[in-house]
């Protein structure tokens, strides 16, 4: 708990100058970190934690900052990377950055698609639509054979591999640069858009919605603006999670424990805050391989096996409950990282 | 028209087999306001109780009883622990606590009971009935009529006994109900027991159909749907809202399914609910707005 | 967020660092992808059981392969695919010195899901009884092993069975079989054989999905009570098996009539359906029991010394059991076979391809090693990563299960050009020159 006492203490704005140093050592430190990890740690650790922490940062628009319960995640990840296989096969000329982008576009539209409901039911009604989606989809790609080109495996995975404007991406360097560039940009629109209007019109929603529209937010176009945005944040990142991390990918790699997974990330990270998808996904991706290392070194021999993975579960599911009963915020006020920007708590009345 | 008749019989009597687990988190939720997405996982760790119980020679009635216990027990760690901490949270932050909650149930069923699929036999032959030339199946017959009693029992018990008004208190307004004395914590305790015991009901129907084993944790998935066309807080919505979905995923699996492939039950009963969303948002029983402002 | 990099950048290098060689005595590292817990864990646990037993028999009692100890540990993977895959990555550069000479996927969807990295990565992924049917064609697909029994195979083996039952291809014609499957690329993995062998015998091929979990199954049933079939072939998975042939009875269809396939054909899928099940047959590449030579000699060496990893002794020689022991001792008799030639010393994937590729076992090596009646004579070629492509019919009796026939192949004259087919396609899509295996040397 010292740390919050820290930043009690801490001036507010802090020191600039160091904290210009403190970014340029990060941003040294992001961009080499290629040359320091071993490739298990790229390709294993580093990339999916950035991908998740992205999927995280798009549901966190919808549900951490305009206050629209999603179980539905998965599905337009789903959507984002299915399109670019298809983007990918049909439309060869299209590079593959672009290639992204429009699938992210389309998942955006699916998004606004299943967003409509939101317009009507509230709350927690809202995950029906939210899971139909996560069935529908589920449903789709595996059932036509024209998603997965017909293949017999109704996988999917690029024809050509992973080229970024006729550079081979295929490397485990090339995959953390890419992933890391989509995350970085992504992160700065995220940034930017929950300062904006838009942000404020979110945030508004989220606290208060009838009191929104009487103040004049204008509450519908401003639901689906936070469905289809955050929809495209995740499309890119089912992309990414498909085709940067895993090489090939099925509905299985998008299905609801996907959903849940994408969710506990936010809620763990500390919901409406951006960084709060980063310490979420570090926490939900370390922890079971942090767990696992510890009970091989431990345990591994003295205690049956499947016992042995239950105790991890049951530790998972407990911590997940700490989390909720001692720190509702996250991780992100848990560890007091804080900057200049005034914090918004999420609502924790029941309305 | 003897295909379409039994049709519609088999899905609204396969229906009632969902409503005995949305009837548990009805209650739950009536009470506390919690979706339970953790009823799954106490289906599954009453029902294997028992088998693994019963599995060791302890008599029927025994097991049924030390399960109970269990499941009583249960109810009141999860209040102390867990409710009573989350008090006024949000309504998410309360359903992703019982997401936690059933990893932890299923790690401990499984991590003590082990994961092996066990056989259930409740005594009940699954053998076609027929009435003149449509098909009944037994089993189903008792299941509805088991979920029939208990709705009706709960029902009695809510509306009659004490305890029932006090629920019922607790469940129209809380603060009222705290300032007239009513201990609310105490409630929720027997609710949760309660809600144990039904998931018992349903684990040991369900496992004698499918054996006992890990997807039984699966079947809440069916019970939001079937809640949000009944309505959260009403038990006689969760009886209906389960014969609508079972009667719709059967007609159209049979009807519509061959025009898009087949496969389509997962996602039908989804879509089912978002319609009745749009026409009642309350649901057929619903009580009360969707949300207050 | 940079200080969490940070501290996993510094852990990394750490980690990367520690990995010392220890020069002699290096064991042949084995990793497992496995699933404890999860909706799968019932098969899974007896599985590992089989595994683990008969590798630690190799090590205690054989003093490893060709004095070549066994290095195997466990991961769990709840059988998702995207854990597997994750899993991979952890292990397959190998571990304490030991190169990775090949890697069990453990499930059909994590196969589809590694087959390009590991074809890139040159290290074999072994599926026996699984895998994607095309890469029995070695010449495309190098480093993938569907051993033992095809999806194809299962489909041609199942005809072959009912024919016999009926008195002989002839009678199939008119016949109506209908398939029932799980809605999933593993349930659809046999229908390109069955629509060749419909026309080719005959009969009508009725093909009814179930959707996942598939707990829920009336309305496909009902089908079946409308249109009449002959017999239900059964590729279903997990609970949907057990529901299967639970509806089955309820709709009056007879439990004597299906045949289930290899993955709907073990204790837990006819156990949970009581009475229902008494009749109910199934193809098995691994059959249950332990009447065979080497149940006799884990008994005495590993079980009645309390070595076992087994939980629960009476699943002792259960189908899923067995397929741990079968799985195992391929990966066992390939190592054997690389060890021979390249010297006894952990292989790498490359060298481990070449001792799959190289894999015989015949009828006198299978009595050797106690395997005869549970496993199939096998000859593993460059262009045949299969290598068996026959299956045993077994029946549920309501106790146990009982082994109706010997082997019965699967009609390979009609599935080879279909693989090469598939296989053909999928090179061209992906740019790849098929081996010309004869002009290899090693």
């Amino acid at each position: 708990m010292s740390e919050i006492d820290l930043r009690i203490a801490a001036p507010v704005n802090g020191s600039a100058a160091l904290r210009a140093a403190g970014l340029a050592a990060g941003t040294i430190l992001i961009l080499a970190a290629p040359l320091l990890a071993s490739e298990y740690w790229i390709n294993a650790i580093i990339v999916p934690f950035l991908i998740l922490s992205l999927a995280g940062l798009g549901l966190n628009l919808l549900t951490g900052y305009a206050g629209q319960l999603s179980l539905g995640a998965g599905a337009f990840m789903m959507v984002g990377a299915y399109a670019t296989f298809s983007l990918q096969l049909r439309v060869p000329d299209l590079p593959l950055p672009l290639a992204l982008i429009v699938s992210g576009l389309i998942a955006a539209s699916v998004g606004l698609a299943f967003g409509i409901p939101s317009t009507r039911i509230k709350g927690f009604y809202l995950i029906v639509s939210t899971l139909a989606a996560q069935f529908f989809f589920e449903w789709l790609f595996l059932k036509f054979p024209w998603f997965y080109d017909g293949n017999s495996s109704a996988t999917i995975s690029l024809p050509r591999g992973l080229t970024v404007f006729g550079l081979n991406a295929e490397t485990p360097h090339g995959r953390y640069y890419l992933t890391l560039g989509a995350v970085a940009l992504l992160t700065l629109l995220s940034f930017n858009l929950v300062r904006s209007q838009t942000g404020r019109n979110w945030m508004a929603i989220r606290d208060m919605d009838t009191a929104a529209a009487v103040i004049g937010v204008p509450v519908t176009r401003a639901k689906l603006q936070a469905f289809a945005i955050s929809s495209f944040i995740l499309g890119v990142s089912g992309a990414l999670w498909a085709f940067a991390y895993l090489g090939s990918a099925s509905v299985q790699s998008f299905g609801l424990s996907r959903s849940y997974q994408i969710l506990f990330i936010i809620i763990i990270g500390g919901l409406g805050t951006i960084r709060g998808a980063y310490l979420g996904a570090a926490f939900v991706s370390l922890l079971p391989l942090a767990l696992d290392w510890l009970f091989q070194h431990l345990f591994s021999g003295h205690v049956d096996a499947g016992l042995l993975q239950n105790i991890q579960k049951g530790i998972f599911g407990l911590l997940i409950m700490w989390f909720l009963v001692k720190e509702p915020e996250g991780l992100a006020r848990l560890l007091g990282i804080r900057l200049a920007a005034r914090r918004r708590l999420f609502p924790s009345s029941q309305n | 028209m003897s295909m379409f008749l039994e049709t519609l019989i088999g899905g609204l009597l396969a229906g009632t087999m969902y409503s005995l687990v949305a009837i548990g988190f009805v209650l739950i939720y009536k009470a506390s306001g919690v979706f339970n997405y953790a009823q799954g996982s106490i289906l599954l760790f009453g029902a294997l109780t028992f088998v693994s119980l019963t599995g060791q020679g302890v008599p029927a009635p025994v097991a049924i009883a030390i399960t109970i216990a269990l499941l009583v027990l249960m109810a009141i760690a999860i209040e102390k622990l867990l409710l009573r901490p989350l008090t006024n949270r949000s309504p998410m932050t309360l359903f992703m606590a019982t997401l936690g909650l059933s990893y932890l149930i299923e790690a401990v069923a499984q991590g003590i009971m082990g994961s092996q699929v066990r056989a259930l036999d409740l005594g009940i032959d699954d053998l076609p009935i027929f009435v003149g030339d449509i098909m009944i199946s037994q089993f189903d017959l008792i299941a509805a009529g088991v979920a029939l009693a208990l709705g009706i029992g709960l029902s009695l018990l809510f509306n009659r006994t004490r305890i029932g008004i006090q629920l019922r208190g607790v469940a129209d307004d809380t603060r009222a109900a705290l300032s007239l004395g009513i201990d609310i914590n105490r409630i929720w305790q027997i609710v949760w027991a309660v809600a144990g015991v039904v998931g018992l009901v349903a684990g040991l129907l369900w496992g004698a159909r499918q054996g006992v084993q890990f997807s039984l944790s699966l079947v809440v998935l069916k019970a939001l749907p079937v809640l949000i066309i009944g309505g959260f807080t009403s038990i006689a919505g969760a009886i209906v809202g389960g014969l609508v979905v079972g009667a719709g995923e059967s007609l159209a699996e049979t009807y519509l399914g061959p025009f898009l492939g087949g496969g389509i039950t997962p996602w039908f009963a989804y879509a089912l609910a978002l319609v009745f969303l749009f026409i009642r948002p309350a649901g057929l029983f619903g009580e009360r707005q969707i949300e207050r402002v | 967020m940079k200080r969490l990099l940070l501290a996993a950048l510094l852990a990394g290098t750490v980690f990367s660092g520690a990995t010392v060689t220890r020069a002699a005595d290096v064991s042949q590292y084995i990793p497992l992808p496995t699933y404890r817990v999860g909706a799968y864990a019932s098969s899974g646990e007896l599985w590992w059981a089989g595994e683990r037993d008969y590798f630690r028999y190799i090590n205690e009692v054989e003093g490893g392969v060709e004095g070549v100890k066994l290095n195997y540990e466990e991961f769990e993977t709840e059988w998702s695919p995207d854990r597997t895959v994750e899993v991979y990555e952890r292990v397959k550069a190998g571990k304490d010195g030991s190169p990775l000479a090949f890697f069990f996927t453990h499930g059909t969807p994590a196969t589809y899901a590694l087959l390009e990295k590991a074809a890139a990565d040159k290290i074999p992924l072994i599926d026996p009884a699984g895998g994607k049917t095309e890469t029995v064609d070695g010449t495309v697909f190098p480093y993938a092993f569907p051993l033992l029994f095809s999806y194809y195979s299962q489909a041609s083996t199942g005809i072959n069975y009912i024919a016999s039952k009926v008195g002989g291809f002839d009678k199939l014609k008119g016949l109506k079989i209908a398939t029932v499957y799980h809605d999933s690329a593993y349930g659809r993995a046999s229908q390109p054989a069955i629509d060749v062998l419909a026309k080719k015998y005959g009969f009508e091929n009725i093909q009814i999905p179930v959707a996942d979990p598939g707990n829920e199954q009336s309305p496909q049933w009902r089908q079946i009570r409308e249109t009449k079939p002959d017999w239900v072939f059964l590729r279903t998975w997990g609970v949907s098996t057990v529901v299967a042939i639970k509806t089955a009875q309820r709709f009056g269809f007879p439990a004597d009539h299906i045949i289930g396939d290899v993955w709907a054909g073990s204790e837990s899928d006819v156990i949970p359906a009581g009475k229902a099940a008494i009749g109910y047959s199934a193809l098995a590449p691994y059959p249950g029991g332990t009447d065979f030579d080497i149940h006799k000699r884990l008994k005495a060496e590993i079980l009645d010394k309390g070595k076992s990893d087994l939980r629960d002794q009476k699943l002792f020689g259960a189908v899923n059991y067995n397929v741990g022991l079968v799985n195992a001792a391929l990966a066992v008799e390939a190592l054997r076979t690389g060890y021979k030639h390249f010297g006894a010393r952990p292989l790498n994937g490359e060298e481990g391809r070449w001792a799959f590729e190289h894999l015989t076992i015949d009828d006198a090596r299978l009595k050797q090693i106690g395997f005869e009646g549970l496993l199939q004579p096998i000859k593993i070629t460059p262009t045949d990563h299969e290598g068996g492509g026959a299956a045993r019919i077994q029946s549920w009796d309501g106790e146990k299960w009982v082994l109706q026939t010997d082997w019965i192949k699967a009609d390979h004259d009609l599935l080879n050009p279909l693989i090469k087919e598939g296989a053909a396609a999928y090179a061209k899509e992906h740019g790849i020159t098929p081996r010309t295996p004869d002009t290899e040397t090693n």
